[in-house]
């Protein structure tokens, strides 16, 4: 595919998509709780409503922060879904949630802080994994690169099933799912209001939802890429690996409880080293 | 529908409620009456809250704190006061630490009766609401559009 047309299909289309998952979310959550839940258009009507209301900042620059959030995302994204290289792709992406830190700890409401105080200890959780899967493509495929990846004999998972195990446990902490929801959460009522997002109202929300759809699409792209390869029916394999590791997160969602910030740290690094590093451990053995 | 009545969402707090109306508001949540439904979330934080929902009556304690969420709640927004206490101030109204009902501190919109009010008529109340912030916010649109031609 030429990049420019996927790159701009990425930009237009993933929040549509990522709305989509969301509202599908909430329905099937709703569904496994007993609940009949709310339209599957409910978080468009949620974007427009935050647009409409009245902009309360401490901060002013917030809105700017949450804006380069998701700038940075939408780069990221391009990047993935371009064909570039994955391992740039990866550091975009944690420099995106570098600006939703600084946006959380702009203001002086306790709560904020405590929740970009929690984000940063969930970046620091996640980041060892995502750096070894950028190496673990390379030593599986010789390339960094999407574009060479995507066009390998084999698909990558076959070289990397643990770190795709690995990646499914940090894409919970990505989205913000239950047990690893610890700096804000999709569901009220939790210990610190709204963490992460407890002095965003409005548009700046918005803005901060806008992009957590990228986001969602840009991971559900990363999952995609351990499964494509030169065959073309591998592509709609990799759309139904992505809608079943979906289903999975939602399902984590539902059945666990939130874990205290240490369990989270000590519990995603045992996975990350056996996961990740045994599997990268053979990588480099056979390859 | 307007895009406020889609998605309103929900911010409760209990003024000196006996926890019988809170009881009834947490029980809209449940799956037998899922307030979910109408798109409504319970959140906890005034910055991203449309409905405001009171329980039991104002005290001299709980007033500071009624004010202050009420200021911090973007415009358009609602009041909806749940049960009598939070309406008139109820059996407690003569009591010498009770101020009254909620209208005693903030301007309240929908009154919703009732010891301990009933999960079906706080709903009532909350899509009483939702229809309330439709004519609040084509208002508020209207004076945003005037600002910006003044």
């Amino acid at each position: 595919m030429i990049p420019v047309i996927s790159v701009l299909a990425y930009l237009i289309f993933a929040p549509v998509l990522g709305g989509l998952l969301d509202g599908a979310d909430r329905i099937i959550s709703a569904r496994m709780q007993g609940r009949v839940g709310p339209p599957l258009l409910q978080p468009f009507y949620d974007l427009s409503k935050l647009f409409s209301k009245q902009m309360i900042a401490v901060n002013n620059v917030q809105l700017l922060l949450n804006l380069s959030y998701l700038v940075f995302l939408a780069v990221s994204g391009a990047i993935l879904f371009g064909g570039a290289d994955v391992l740039m792709c990866l550091f975009v992406l944690s420099t995106a949630d570098m600006f939703l830190i600084l946006a959380a700890s702009s203001d002086s409401s306790p709560f904020a802080v405590m929740g970009a105080n929690r984000e940063m200890i969930q970046m620091m959780t996640y980041e060892p994994l995502t750096l070894l899967i950028a190496v673990g493509f390379y030593l599986s495929t010789g390339s960094f690169v999407v574009k060479e990846i995507i066009h390998s004999s084999i698909s990558p998972v076959v070289m990397m099933p643990g770190m795709l195990l690995g990646f499914w446990v940090i894409t919970a902490i990505k989205l913000r799912k239950s047990p690893f929801d610890l700096s804000t959460s999709h569901h009220a009522h939790q210990e610190m209001v709204k963490g992460l997002t407890t002095e965003m109202s409005g548009p700046t929300l918005a803005v901060m939802n806008i992009a957590e759809y990228y986001e969602k699409i840009l991971l559900l792209g990363i999952v995609a890429l351990f499964i494509i390869n030169k065959h073309w029916w591998s592509w709609i394999l990799a759309v139904a690996v992505c809608l079943i590791f979906y289903f999975l997160e939602i399902l984590w969602d539902n059945v666990s409880a939130r874990v205290k910030w240490k369990t989270m740290l000590m519990g995603c690094w045992i996975v990350t080293l056996l996961a990740g590093g045994i599997n990268l451990l053979i990588l480099m053995l056979i390859k | 529908m307007g895009k406020l009545a889609r998605s309103p969402w929900l911010l409760h707090y209990d003024g000196s409620s006996c926890n019988g109306c809170d009881i009834e508001v947490l029980d809209c949540l449940t799956p037998r009456y899922d307030l979910e439904r109408f798109g409504i979330i319970n959140t906890g934080d005034p910055f991203q809250a449309d409905i405001f929902l009171i329980t039991g009556g104002i005290n001299s304690q709980s007033e500071q704190v009624v004010k202050q969420i009420y200021s911090q709640m973007p415009e358009p927004k609602v009041v909806v006061a749940v049960g009598i206490c939070a309406c008139t101030g109820g059996v407690f109204k003569e009591c010498y630490n009770i101020k009254g009902g909620v209208d005693t501190v903030i301007p309240v919109d929908i009154y919703v009766p009732g010891c301990a009010a009933r999960p079906e008529s706080i709903i009532d109340g909350v899509v009483k609401a939702m229809e309330l912030l439709r004519t609040k916010q084509e208002e508020f649109s209207r004076r945003k559009k005037e600002k910006k031609q003044a």
